[in-house]
This record gives C-alpha cells, sequence and structure tokens, in this order.
C-alpha cells in the first residue's frame, strides 16, 4: 500500500513533466519552470540539511554562487567544457562546505548557522571585489549555454527536459538517501544527537556529510543557472536569497522531500503572478517564516491537512482520551 | 613615522565603530544568558533606534528628546517580539528560533522600508561637528560621545546585573531559571525584560551611530551580524568579553580597510569571526562550555 502510493507519486511527476513538454508552448512558461527546478535543487539540499539534520546554513547562496561562477568564468572567460567546469564548481563548493563544516559541525546549535552566514557574507563580498575574475558587481557575461552530445540546449524549452530530468534525478537520490542507512542515523541525531551517539552514530560525519550533500546540490543549480541565463551577477547570491531559500524550505516543509518542491514552487511563481509582491517581497517573507514556525511547524501543507484531519475526527465523534 | 600617523587615525575610528559592536555585541549576550537564544533581529533594533530617534527629531528637534523616545520606543517593538512570536513558539529547538528571529529581522526591515522609502537620513552630531586634532589624527565629537556613552552604558548595565534586585533576579534565571522559580522570580517576565533591555541597548547604539553613518532601513543587518560577531569573539554572555570582542573587531576591520582595501573591510571582520569560531569557540574570555 505504501510503495504503491509512493510510486504513484513518482509516476505522477514523471508524466506531469513530461506532458508539460509536450504542450507548453510558451518560452516564457519554460523559462519560470526552469528556475522553479533550478530552486527546487537547491531546497532539497538545504531540507536534508534544515529538515533532516536539523542543522541551518544561513549562506547557502554562497554554494550556489560558487557553482554559478565556477561555471561562468570557466566556460566564458577560460573556453572550458561546460561539463566540466560544472563538476569544477562541484569539486570546490564541496570542499568548501568540507573545509567549513569540519570545526563548525563538531559545535552545536547557533554556530554553524553563523558560520554559514559569515562565509556567505565573504563570499558575496569577494565576489563584488575580485573585479578581474568575476566581473564585480555589474556581472559576468557571455557565458555559453550546454550541449548535449552535439545538440545545444539553447532554449528554455531544451533546457526544460535537462533540469527537470535532473530534477527528478536529484529528488530520487534524495528520497533514498533519507531512507537509508545513513537517512535513519541522520534522522535519530536530529531528535536527540545524545541517544545517536549511544547508538553508536558519528554525529559529527554524517552531519559533515549532509552538509556537503546540500552543497552539492546547490552548485550543481548554480552551474545550471549560469547556463540558464548565460548572465550572472552577484545580487543573485547575496543574504536574501539565502533567507528566501530558507523560506521556501519552511513554506514546503521541513523533512518532506516533496514539500522542496512545492516550497520551491510557490514561492517562485507568486512573485510573477502578483507583482505588488515585489514590494512587499520582504515583508512577506519574514511573515511567512515567523508565522509558518510558530503556527504550522510542519510546513504549509501538513500543518493544513493536519489541521483538517483534527476537525475531521472531531466532526466524527472522535475523542483524544 | 609617516606611517605612524595614519594608524593613529584608524585606532579612532577602530575604536568608534568598535563600541558600537560591543553594545549590539552586549544585547546578544543579555538574550542569550537569560534564554540560550540568539535574536538574529537585534540588528534591526538598532536601525529601529537610529530611525525612531531621527523621526522624533524631526517632529521635537531636541536631541535628549529624540534619544529617550527611540530608546523607548525600541525597548517597547523588543517586549512585543518576545511576547508575540518567541513565547507562543511550541518546539523551541534552536533551528526553529533561529527561523523565527531571522524572520523577524527580515519583517522588520521590510516594514522599515514601507515607512521610511530606502533614502539615508542624516541626524544632527550631539555636540557640533568641529574637528580637533591629536598628532595628525582628526577626532570629531560624535567619536568622543561614542565612546563616553559606551562606558556609560555598560557601567549602568553593570550595576543594574549586579547591584538592583531586577538585575539580580534577571542573573539568578541565566543561571538556573527552576530554581529561580522556586524562590519566587517571575522567570517568563525577566525573560521578557531581557529582550527590552537589549532592544533598548541596540537602540542606544544605532542612535550614537546615526550621526557619523546616517539612517537607512538596510544599516541593522551588517550592524547586527557585527555585533553577534564581537560577542563571539568576546565570549558568549560575558560582558567584559563582550566589550573586549567589539574592540578588536573594530580595530581589526579599521586597520584592514585602511592598510589593504575598504572593499574588504566587511569580509576582514567576518574572517575573524570563522577563525574564531575555529579556533576559539569559547571566545577570547570566555571559558570552556
Amino acid at each position: 500500500m505504501k510503495l504503491r502510493r509512493c510510486l504513484n507519486r513518482w509516476v505522477l511527476f514523471a508524466a506531469t513533466v513530461l506532458m508539460l513538454a509536450a504542450w507548453l508552448d510558451n518560452a516564457y512558461y519554460y523559462t519560470l519552470l526552469n528556475f522553479i527546478g533550478i530552486h527546487t535543487l537547491l531546497v532539497v539540499g538545504l531540507n536534508l540539511l534544515m529538515g533532516y539534520g536539523g542543522q541551518i546554513s544561513l549562506g547557502h547562496a554562497a554554494f550556489f554562487g560558487l557553482g554559478a561562477y565556477t561555471s561562468g568564468i570557466l566556460t566564458a572567460t577560460c573556453g572550458v567544457n561546460p561539463w566540466l567546469a560544472l563538476l569544477a564548481g562541484l569539486i570546490l563548493s564541496g570542499g568548501a562546505a568540507f573545509l567549513i563544516g569540519i570545526p563548525a559541525l563538531k559545535l552545536r546549535g547557533y554556530y554553524l548557522a553563523m558560520a554559514t552566514l559569515g562565509f556567505g557574507i565573504i563570499v558575496y563580498i569577494i565576489l563584488n571585489e575580485a573585479r578581474a575574475l568575476t566581473g564585480g558587481p555589474s556581472g559576468l557575461s557571455g557565458i555559453p549555454s550546454l550541449a548535449l552530445a552535439g545538440w545545444p540546449l539553447n532554449t528554455p524549452r531544451r533546457l526544460y527536459l535537462l533540469i527537470w530530468m535532473t530534477v527528478g534525478g536529484i529528488l530520487a537520490l534524495s528520497a533514498n538517501l533519507v531512507n537509508s542507512r545513513t537517512g535513519r542515523a541522520i534522522r535519530a541525531l536530529h531528535d536527540s544527537e545524545e541517544a545517536a551517539e549511544s547508538l553508536g552514530v558519528d554525529t559529527a560525519r554524517m552531519k559533515l556529510k549532509i552538509f556537503i550533500w546540500s552543497a552539492l546540490y546547490a552548485s550543481l543549480a548554480g552551474s545550471f543557472y549560469a547556463h540558464t541565463l548565460n548572465f550572472i551577477a552577484p545580487a543573485s547570491f547575496g543574504f536574501m536569497f539565502s533567507i528566501k531559500l530558507v523560506t521556501m524550505v519552511v513554506l514546503g516543509g521541513m523533512a518532506s522531500i516533496w514539500g522542496s518542491l512545492l516550497g520551491a514552487a510557490v514561492l517562485t511563481v507568486l512573485p510573477e503572478l502578483l507583482t505588488v509582491f515585489h514590494d512587499f517581497e520582504v515583508v512577506i517573507f519574514g511573515a511567512i517564516l515567523m508565522v509558518v514556525m510558530i503556527f504550522l511547524p510542519r510546513g504549509l501543507v501538513r500543518g493544513i491537512m493536519d489541521l483538517w484531519e483534527f476537525r475531521h475526527f472531531k466532526r466524527e465523534g472522535g475523542s483524544f482520551v | 613615522m609617516e606611517i605612524f600617523a595614519p594608524l593613529l587615525q584608524y585606532l579612532i575610528s577602530g575604536l568608534t565603530s568598535g563600541a558600537i559592536y560591543a553594545l549590539i555585541g552586549l544585547g546578544f549576550g543579555i538574550i542569550y544568558n537569560s534564554t540560550t537564544i540568539i535574536n538574529f533581529a537585534q540588528g534591526e533594533m538598532v536601525m529601529l533606534g537610529a530611525m525612531s530617534a531621527i523621526s522624533i527629531y524631526h517632529l521635537v528637534p531636541s536631541l535628549p528628546v529624540a534619544f529617550v523616545g527611540g530608546v523607548a520606543a525600541v525597548a517597547l517593538v523588543g517586549l512585543v517580539l518576545e511576547r508575540l512570536a518567541l513565547r507562543p513558539v511550541r518546539d523551541p529547538s534552536p533551528l526553529t528560533l533561529i527561523i523565527i528571529t531571522v524572520g523577524a529581522a527580515v519583517l522588520i526591515k521590510g516594514v522599515a522600508m514601507l515607512l521610511w522609502g530606502k533614502e539615508a537620513y542624516p541626524l544632527p552630531p550631539f555636540s557640533g561637528n568641529v574637528p580637533f586634532h591629536l598628532g595628525e589624527a582628526t577626532i570629531l565629537p560624535q567619536n568622543l560621545w561614542v565612546l563616553g556613552l559606551t562606558v556609560v552604558l555598560v557601567a549602568a548595565l553593570e550595576a543594574f546585573f549586579r547591584l538592583t534586585l531586577v538585575g539580580k533576579a534577571m542573573r539568578a534565571c541565566s543561571y538556573n531559571p527552576r530554581a529561580a522559580r522556586l524562590v519566587g522570580i517571575a522567570a517568563g517576565r525577566m525573560v521578557q525584560l531581557s529582550f527590552g533591555v537589549s532592544a533598548a541597548l541596540g537602540a542606544g547604539a544605532g542612535i550614537l551611530i546615526a550621526p557619523l553613518t546616517l539612517g537607512v532601513y538596510d544599516m541593522g543587518t551588517m550592524l547586527g551580524l557585527k555585533g553577534f560577531s564581537a560577542a563571539i569573539i568576546g565570549g558568549l554572555g560575558s560582558l567584559l568579553g563582550g566589550v573586549l570582542g567589539g574592540l578588536i573587531l573594530g580595530v581589526a576591520e579599521a586597520l584592514a580597510s585602511g592598510l589593504i582595501s575598504s572593499g574588504y573591510r566587511d569580509a576582514v571582520a567576518f574572517l575573524l569571526l570563522l577563525i574564531v569560531l575555529f579556533v576559539r569557540p569559547q571566545g577570547v574570555v570566555g571559558g570552556r562550555r
């Protein structure tokens, strides 16, 4: 029963992706869908860290930026093959996560939040100041599009399939990771680090592992982003974008792989639909973070489902005693 | 000999911003001591202090009134924040509390942008703008006001915690909330009070720095982070450590921007934070936790 429901979701996901590819013929919608896909990659990674690992990164935009700029600089300035550049971005981001993670994850509570925040700001400043390398605040242009076996992915529609197949793969990988031995260990340390340790879980190593995974997802998303827009500027990788990612995780629901997709989709589409949203963007993100965490700590969907189930339960004369 | 002249100037500007970081960092420490919460909205209190003092000054052109009014208004915001956003939380894990206070910071900043717009507003210096000279270096009266009032505020804070009954009760709560409750201290109220005191301290810092830097809706984020760095560098929750951490940070930053490049000024501050976090997370003064 559970397996069938699980399987149905994947079939539904694949069918939706393919159907949209067949029917939609508006470049704008594909662009929007591509951004949802890129944000989903970021949010799934951050959700692994927050929802499953119980840690937080307030500088996730930095890993996104490292991926984007490594791809951008290597392809536009040095003429390296985009796929090799993407790999270089992964190595750089993974290495950075490793270096920051080792000391920060040994400490508890607020220290990783602070260390990632500091790291995010340092990366943002370097992107702005190292003009010779990054083009400074005005950005880096002329980034070529990706190509797959000689077929250039230079329209939103062509990119769409690549991005969403990657999203599908990453979702499957993450679902698998969460249900593996590592995943169970990680969830155990979310509930109680002491209990997990007493059962023989090497908590520092597990946290480091999941932190590096989330950085790798972000770097991958960054490389896709650079090749999608063909132009990048530091403004896309600042503190506010890190906060936006945390908001997506919180809205979609922590410790929910599919919730990440929802959170990314809602907060990517809403600003497009409501032009008012732009002026109030900061206020709305702040309000979402506070209200959801205070009243619906399990995320929007699960929170509303919980409320609905509770009402249903009461109507049928159920009682908790 | 030439090299010393700019050094003295860097030292003065470093000590001035360091004093501000220290005040903000002490605000973090007060809340941390009573709740083990890091209030990421602390920086926004600094901004609110500066902005509301500027607004009050426009209505009543008197600096003392603006100072007291700004501090009082922001202290109220601190109390309200604790009551509305932190007390109702059902699962007070660090992760939840980080997200809520970050959310509060973003919300306050957004509202400030809607209220005051994106322009920067001036606040007149407390006693004129005539600089005086110390060797090759120039000192503005406002630099002295910042340093002097920081000393006064820190001393007042120390006296409050050591000498008054309420201060002693707050300290008792930070050592052991349950034991404090057993001897009849309203621990919940002490927690709320700590939010009020630290918001007031942050507002004071904002009003002191406003004549030197202007007041803008987004000034709080960076000041808050630097204040937090100061608190961590000195040792979270320690009064002496917070002051020391602030001064170290301010001077390091001023030297870096003077000797290396002003663009990397903020990067140096956070590099220092990362080094301290990794090498000595309990801070320069703090003992082992």
